[in-house]
C-alpha cells in the first residue's frame, strides 16, 4: 500500500519579459525538489548558475560530462561563488532552438549534510550535459536562484517549474 | 550489523492526489506517482537497505537516494540485488566521468548491479552521493528486467558522474530490492533511500 500521491507542482514562472534571475522561495514540506526549466535562451552567451539561500560565498562546485555529437568531455569547477552549473555557455547561441534543464535537489531541507544535486541540460542541436553539484552548507535550502549569468538575462517565454516530492 | 528493512505493507494511504508532473523523462500524471516506502539510516549504520513486499500495482519503480558508507575510500560502489537473487544473473554498462576524463565499462554474469556510487569515509565530510534509479515494467512475469540509473557527487575538487544501465535476467515480478556497498561497508547515518511507484 502506497503512502500516497506526490510529485506535486509547487509553482511555475513564465517570463513575460527578459530578466536576469528567477527565484523560488516557498517550498517547505517536501523531501526532494525537482526544477524543470524549458524554453531557455539567454540574451547573450553566458554560463547559467544556481545559488541557494542568497549565498555568494565560494561554497559551490560542479562536475560535469558533456557530449556534442562527435566528442565527449568532462570538467569541473571548484570553490565557485557563482553557484552550481545549470548549463553551458552556449545556452544563448541559438535564437530558434531553446535549451532545457532538469535539476534534482534531494533531501534539501536537512540540516546535517552538504547539499548535492544532479542536473541534466540539453541544447538539442548542439549538446547534452549531466552535472553533479555541491553546496557546502548544512543549512536547509530555503531559496533557490536560477541566474542567467554575467550580464545576461533569461529571455521572455522561458518557463521554470518547481516540483516537490514527499517520501513516505 | 543492523539491517534496515522497509515493508510497503506497513505504509498507510495518507496523501491526496493532485495534478500533473514531469519525472525528467516523460510527462505523467501526478496522481500516478506514489511514495511507497522510505529508509533513513540511524546512528548505528546499516549494512543493507531492503524494500520488501513491493506491491505489483504500478508500472514502474523509482528509487531516489543519498548515500554515504563506511568504507575507507572517497567513492564506493553502490550495488543492488533483486528478490534476494545472488546468482550470476545481472549485467551492467556505464559511462563515467570524473571532471577530467571519461571512461566506459560493463560486465555480465554478475551477482549484482554495479556502477552507482556512495561517498566513502575518505570523502569530503558531510557529502553524500545522489542517485536516481528507474526500474521499468518491474511486475512483468514475462520479461527480463531493465534498470537505468543516474548518479553522482561533487567533492569540491573531484567528482563523479555515472550513466548506468543494468539487466536482471529473470522474468519473475520484482517484489524486493536490496542495496549495499562493496567491501562489507555500512551505510552511515542520514543515508536515505525512498521508493516510489509510477502507474501506467
Amino acid at each position: 500500500m502506497a503512502a500516497g500521491s506526490t510529485y506535486t507542482p509547487i509553482t511555475t514562472t513564465t517570463l513575460g519579459s527578459a530578466q536576469s534571475s528567477v527565484t523560488f522561495s516557498s517550498f517547505s514540506g517536501y523531501t526532494d525538489l525537482v526544477i524543470v526549466c524549458a524554453n531557455l535562451k539567454n540574451a547573450v552567451q553566458q554560463t547559467p548558475f544556481m545559488q541557494f539561500n542568497s549565498d555568494t560565498g565560494t561554497n559551490y562546485s560542479s562536475t560535469w560530462i558533456a557530449g556534442n555529437g562527435s566528442s565527449a568531455s568532462s570538467s569541473k569547477l571548484s570553490n565557485s561563488s557563482s553557484g552550481i552549473l545549470i548549463g553551458d555557455y552556449n545556452i544563448g547561441m541559438s535564437s530558434t532552438i531553446p535549451s532545457t534543464a532538469i535539476i534534482q535537489i534531494q533531501n534539501y531541507s536537512n540540516t546535517t549534510t552538504y547539499k548535492s544535486t544532479l542536473g541534466r541540460y540539453n541544447l538539442t542541436t548542439t549538446e547534452v550535459y549531466a552535472i553533479a553539484g555541491l553546496w557546502r552548507s548544512t543549512s536547509a535550502i530555503t531559496s533557490i536562484a536560477l541566474n542567467a549569468g554575467g550580464s545576461s538575462n533569461w529571455s521572455s517565454g522561458a518557463t521554470f517549474t518547481l516540483y516537490g516530492i514527499l517520501a513516505a | 550489523m543492523a539491517i534496515r528493512f522497509a515493508s510497503a505493507s506497513r505504509i498507510g494511504n495518507k496523501l491526496p492526489r493532485t495534478s500533473n508532473f514531469w519525472d525528467g523523462s516523460a510527462v505523467v500524471v501526478n496522481s500516478s506517482y506514489e511514495s511507497i516506502a522510505t529508509v533513513t539510516v540511524g546512528s548505528g549504520g546499516s549494512s543493507t537497505i531492503t524494500f520488501s513486499s513491493i506491491p505489483s500495482t504500478y508500472k514502474h519503480l523509482q528509487i531516489r537516494a543519498i548515500s554515504r558508507d563506511s568504507r575507507a575510500l572517497t567513492l564506493n560502489s553502490l550495488a543492488m540485488r533483486i528478490n534476494g537473487d545472488s546468482g550470476a544473473n545481472y549485467s551492467y554498462h556505464t559511462i563515467l566521468a570524473d571532471g577530467s576524463s571519461i571512461t566506459a565499462d560493463g560486465g555480465g554474469n554478475s551477482s549484482n548491479t554495479d556502477y552507482m556510487i556512495s561517498t566513502g569515509s575518505s570523502a569530503l565530510a558531510n557529502t553524500f552521493a545522489v542517485s536516481v534509479w528507474d526500474i521499468l515494467d518491474y511486475s512483468s512475469s514475462t520479461k527480463n528486467k531493465t534498470i537505468r540509473m543516474l548518479g553522482g557527487t561533487d567533492l569540491n575538487g573531484s567528482g563523479r558522474l555515472n550513466f548506468t544501465s543494468a539487466g536482471w535476467f529473470n522474468t519473475n515480478a520484482i517484489t524486493s530490492l536490496t542495496f549495499f556497498g562493496s567491501g562489507s561497508a555500512s551505510f552511515v547515518q542520514y543515508t536515505h533511500f525512498a521508493l516510489y511507484g509510477i502507474k501506467g
